[in-house]
């Protein structure tokens, strides 16, 4: 007889004293998780090499302490940078930052903007689970105009953030947008992201049974009901226009600009020749 | 050979005129630093601008970050992939970064910030020299803990305590901050920059094999440095965790354990740790204990008070925290008073005053606003109140 333990992944990419993890039933985090792992597992075969940076919150529990590898767990809203001393000091890892919505478009926004702007050679995947799930189920910059979460009882009376766009705009090297129904897609978009250099951005909406859904829909059911029927590619929004209520999915942007790595790199070369230069 | 250029190619070995600040920045290349993050303000920005010249030539990375947050956070990123890592700021800068402190002395992580103290509360006055940060640099931070506080007093101190820092930081796995008064920071002096060979690189331990501990300890011995990326599987979090870095947040004695470690290792380990120096009349029978600019001041005060009959002995914490408390008991034994001077209202005197005041009556005197320096006649006009009064 099999038990919930065996799995091919636990003891290679997840470890074993862990399991079975913490997060709740219908939760999509671990969802992203096996979408990762066989991103992985097809390109690379380990998690060597990987450093995961996370911060406060349910989504920054899925590398740490679930992933057996090398995992960070930051302060809230501090893994974007804590990622960015990482990949400077050894730019030979492969950084990775899994964390919530709430965690790095609220408190850490700041980082955020910035790390797509200097185009740093980092794989963000941010859970926008639309609201703060582990303390309660508050309004976070994500919530839906109009939801209601335990801090806006009577509704939403704030516009939330169009994180791919916006990181589109502040200069992010891949852009992309999935929610927890589109498994499939999210793995080819990870397998991508790993490869690309400079600033890489993936959202996924999974929204969180616990605290959000209990608050808006009646069933969990109609949550992915919603996302099957509600959701639109990004070149047809671009071509036709984007109803009222639908969710843009797909690619946003796939760049090639040099990443920052690369850039330092070379500015170190350009220094010390100058230095060289002007001693002669 | 090395593409990148040597730190003693760019500053051959010798004596240099040198803001404390550009001091500061050569004994961090001196000392292996790799990495600086920072963020602009008066008035460590010489640091920061020492740095983002210099550390591209010898093979380091200096990055300028969206705020104080981002760059104490970037340098304990930098810290844990195996580097030595810096940053430097002032006043309300250090206030953003305490966060960040808190959490590089739960993770165990080994860093060195430079905080040249400015008049505060608030914006205060950028420019002008104070000593308002000597308790916040201990106490700034929510939770149990002791982190390691070096006040430098001229520029050629800002080098040979920078280079201190980071092996302490190391030794330790603790935050060691730098605590210059903007007067030490700008003041241009004299000094000496020694080669790479002289200077003596205490280099981290790593762990010997897969089941010796990541974090925590007896608070005596040290837990190895398990870098990122060299196959430990290391689990850092800010959050209660065990010696193999499991956040076990529902345990107390879990808890207990890692609390007392990371306060004992500091306490128990302050003989290796603590320094001082005391200067003036072997037989004084008044004490002047100062710190940074203001020890220059009291230095000049025991030849004026010579001049005046008065036998005066300077006591010099050169770490600020631990305090060097047995020291400045003995220190205090053969005294009439202690007077300490500072600028601010009154804050290192409560440390002098909590180790020595069943001993001798502690003074204090203080000047705030305008960073103008305690001029030695001052302490001296204080002296004497003093003595006629009792």
């Amino acid at each position: 007889m099999t038990t919930e333990l065996d799995h091919p992944f636990i003891g290679k990419y997840l470890r074993p004293e862990v399991m079975p993890h913490v997060m709740c039933p219908g939760c999509g985090n671990m969802s992203i998780a096996n979408a990762f792992i066989r991103a992985v597992d097809k390109l690379y075969g380990s998690f060597e090499n990987f450093v995961f940076v996370s911060g406060i919150g349910c989504a920054a529990w899925i590398p740490s302490p679930h992933f057996l590898a090398d995992t960070v767990h930051v302060l809230h809203g501090r893994p974007i940078p804590v990622a960015t001393g990482i990949k400077l000091a050894n730019p030979n890892l492969q950084v990775v930052v899994i964390s919530g919505d709430g965690d790095l478009a609220a408190i850490g926004g700041n980082h955020l903007f910035h790390a797509a702007r200097r185009n740093i050679d980092i794989l963000v995947i941010l859970v926008n689970n639309y609201n703060y799930g582990m303390t309660g189920g508050q309004l976070a910059p994500t919530t839906p105009l109009g939801a209601r979460t335990i801090t806006t009882p009577y509704g939403n009376p704030e516009e939330p953030f169009d994180l791919a766009e916006l990181m589109v705009h502040a200069g992010a090297n891949y852009v992309a947008r999935w929610t927890i129904i589109h498994t499939l897609q999210l793995e080819s978009s990870f397998k991508k992201a790993l490869q690309m250099e400079g600033f890489r951005f993936i959202e996924v909406l999974s929204p969180c049974p616990t605290r959000y859904i209990r608050w808006n829909l009646e069933k969990y059911e109609q949550l992915l009901e919603f996302y099957k029927n509600n959701t639109i590619y990004v070149n047809i929004a671009r071509k036709k226009g984007v109803e009222e209520g639908k969710i843009v999915i797909g690619e946003f942007i796939v760049r090639d600009r040099p990443g920052y790595i690369r850039r330092y790199s070379e500015l170190r070369k350009k220094a010390i020749d100058l230095w060289r230069r002007e001693k002669e | 050979m090395s593409e990148f250029v040597s730190v003693s190619e760019i500053f051959p070995p010798g004596k240099y005129l040198l803001m404390g600040n550009e001091a500061a920045g050569i004994a961090a290349l001196l000392a292996n630093c790799k990495f600086f993050a920072g963020y602009p303000i008066t008035p460590s920005s010489e640091i920061m601008n020492f740095m983002a010249r210099y550390l591209p030539l010898v093979g380091g990375t200096f990055i300028q970050m969206e705020d104080e947050i981002g760059s104490i956070m970037a340098i304990i990123g930098a810290s844990w992939a195996g580097l030595r890592a810096m940053t430097a700021t002032s006043g309300p800068g250090f206030s953003l970064m305490q966060e960040g402190i808190g959490y590089a002395v739960m993770t165990e992580t080994p860093l060195v910030l430079i905080d040249v103290m400015r008049v505060g509360p608030g914006t205060g006055q950028a420019t002008k020299a104070a000593q308002g940060d000597v308790m916040q640099v201990r106490w700034g931070r929510h939770g149990d803990q002791e982190i390691i506080a070096i006040a430098p007093s001229s520029a050629q101190e800002m080098l040979d305590l920078t280079i201190k820092a980071f092996n302490l930081a190391d030794q330790f796995r603790v935050p060691v901050i730098l605590i210059p008064d903007e007067i030490v920071g700008h003041a241009e002096e004299i000094v000496r920059v020694p080669s790479e060979d002289e200077v003596k690189i205490i280099e981290r331990k790593e762990p010997e094999s897969v089941a010796d501990p990541h974090f925590g300890g007896d608070g005596i011995k040290i837990a190895s440095f398990p870098t990122l990326g060299k196959g430990f599987n290391v689990l850092v979090t800010g959050s209660t965790h065990n010696e193999k870095g499991y956040r076990k947040t529902q345990d107390p004695e879990v808890h207990r354990r890692l609390a007392w470690h990371i306060v004992n290792k500091i306490r128990k380990n302050r003989d290796k740790i603590v320094s001082f120096s005391i200067e003036g009349d072997a037989d004084a029978n008044i004490g002047i204990v100062a710190y940074g600019s203001v020890y220059r001041a009291a230095l000049e005060a025991i030849q004026i008070g010579r001049e005046k009959g008065l036998k005066i002995s300077v006591f010099r914490p050169i770490t600020l925290w631990p305090s060097p408390d047995r020291e400045l008991r003995k220190f205090a034994e053969n005294l009439d008073f202690i007077i300490v001077p500072e600028l601010n209202t009154g804050m290192y005197v409560l440390e002098v005053e909590r180790i020595t005041r069943d001993i001798v009556p502690v003074y204090q005197l203080n000047k705030i606003g305008g960073g103008i320096p305690i001029y030695p006649e001052e302490i001296i006009d204080c002296i004497i109140k003093i003595t006629k009064v009792k």
